[in-house]
């Protein structure tokens, strides 16, 4: 089903006659009634005005503008948008959900699709946003607040990014970066903790979303 | 002496200490204390929020909890994005109790942007009577980004596309708010790391139009963007060849500045672009302090 919405999604617009020897679009209708269920997203009023995509500060990056994200969404071609980078390069900045004459709120929803994804075992489009992501979160059990120095490099290791940043010189740009923070005492070497991080620790934990996530 | 709480956010322990600093400075001389709130812990910021919801609701929501327990009616927020999500902590609340109004005494704090606390006229008023230098000559941008005023039914802006309370402070201030077109753009946040090449082009976009708008420096009271404009400078400067040069100053340390807090110096010096150079050229700083 995946590889059928991929053939139809990829080629909206383009090649017509593709289209017509593949008219199996398998969609998948129960996706918005699931999408609706889950908060106030009100995915279902949008009716593709494009004032999200004019807005967007990130649709540079985006392989599938926000506004056909909602569209797909409610065609029910939920392997399409779970497999966006769209969803992954998302900044979060809102002006999209601020500016949406219907209410949609379209950046949550992106968040929510992240979670489907997580949930559902995909590969996400862009794996180190997932990765900086996990590592955050991760990073925050430790002391129940974000411990800078640990954070970057934990990251990096994780992405397996280590060995190409050190080829291409990134791995220099940064490491001399944080070395001037630590000279100008913005950056401290041990983390501050939290009395209450047993309490931190069990909300990241239980409320973990199964699956893996790369 | 007015009673504050105050939810300081991790990165002012960190990397923006110059924003703690003088945000401790310039509150004292307000006549606002600052009180902690006892044990605080992180927000979750955009990590939480983007890929495990309920801890993006559970982790402020603790916040919350502990802040009540100081009993000051107005709590201080300084960073946009733990703002942002402690108001989404609170209106998720109101979603699942709509009618239900919390017990007396059990009523959560107004929480404040800092920036926008500072902006109310009472504050200017107050910034204005300490005023020993007035920043005459000193041409800047405000630069507001993302999460102090969206979505505005989360932050309850009343100006969010076009937000003011920087642009008052630095006119109180005597400096010259430059209108420009970018104030609540995205500077792209944690991108900067994960997606660098889409980051760090978010940036660039925004120095280009403060430059086309002859802006000598960007205000901000956001310690995110303050990070990404500040410490990349260089790095897009070299990749791209542009010339910007262009301090990030937070509001606090403009306020300091024109008060002649000897302490402003010291806050100044943690920047990458120091913004001393222009300072003195202007004659709007004695020196180093």
């Amino acid at each position: 089903m995946a590889e059928e919405a991929r053939l139809v999604g990829s080629s909206y617009g383009a090649e017509n006659a593709e289209m017509v020897r593949q008219p199996v679009l398998s969609p998948d209708f129960d996706f918005l009634y699931k999408v609706e269920a889950s908060g106030p997203f009100n995915a279902s009023h949008c009716f593709q005005c494009r004032k999200c995509t004019n807005g967007c500060p990130v649709s540079f990056a985006m392989d599938i503008f926000p506004d056909r994200i909602i569209r797909l969404a409610i065609l029910g071609q939920t392997a399409e948008v779970l497999n966006s980078r769209t969803i992954w390069i998302c900044a979060s900045c809102e002006t999209c959900s601020t500016r949406c004459p219907n209410g949609v709120r379209i950046a949550e929803l992106m968040d929510y699709f992240k979670e489907l994804a997580v949930e559902a075992g995909i590969r996400p489009a862009l794996p180190a946003v997932a990765v900086f992501y996990r590592t955050f979160l991760d990073n925050l059990k430790l002391t129940g607040r974000v411990f800078e120095a640990g954070l970057l490099p934990t990251y990096w290791v994780r992405s397996r990014q280590v060995v190409s940043m050190f080829k291409s010189g990134e791995m220099r740009k940064n490491v001399e970066q944080a070395v001037k923070l630590f000279m100008k005492k913005r950056l401290s070497a041990l983390p501050g903790a939290v009395r209450g991080r047993g309490e931190i620790r069990s909300i990241l934990r239980s409320s973990r979303p199964h699956g893996r996530s790369q | 002496m007015m009673k504050a709480t105050y939810y300081p956010g991790c990165s002012l322990e960190g990397v923006a200490r110059d924003y703690a600093d003088s945000i401790k400075c310039v509150c004292a001389l307000m006549d606002v204390e600052l009180q902690e709130i006892p044990d605080w812990n992180c927000c979750g910021a955009t990590a939480a929020h983007s890929i495990n919801r309920r801890a993006s609701i559970e982790l402020p929501r603790r916040n919350l909890r502990l802040a009540r327990t100081l009993g000051n009616p107005d709590m201080l927020v300084p960073c946009p994005l733990c703002f942002n999500r402690l108001k989404t902590a609170v209106h998720d609340l109101e979603l699942r109790n709509p009618c239900s109004e919390p017990p007396q005494g059990l009523e959560f704090p107004k929480i404040w942007d800092l920036a926008a606390f500072f902006a109310t006229d009472e504050k200017l008023e107050k910034i204005a009577s300490r005023v020993q230098k007035r920043l005459e000559g000193l041409s800047v941008v405000s630069y507001y980004g993302c999460m102090a005023s969206r979505p505005p039914y989360i932050t309850g802006a009343p100006d969010y596309e076009n937000p003011l309370s920087l642009d008052k402070i630095v006119k109180t201030l005597g400096a010259t708010p430059i209108d420009w077109p970018y104030k609540t753009d995205c500077c792209g946040a944690s991108l900067i790391v994960s997606m660098p090449g889409a980051g760090l082009k978010m940036v660039e976009k925004l120095l280009d139009m403060a430059r086309r708008f002859g802006a000598e420096a960007v205000v901000v009271s956001c310690q995110m963007c303050q990070g990404n404009l500040d410490m990349y400078q260089d790095r897009i400067e070299a990749d791209t060849g542009k010339h910007y040069g262009l301090p990030i100053i937070y509001f606090t340390e403009l306020i300091g500045l024109a008060w002649r807090l000897a302490e402003a110096g010291g806050w100044l010096s943690r920047h990458f672009i120091d913004p001393v150079p222009l300072l003195l050229r202007k004659g709007l700083m004695a020196g180093r302090g």
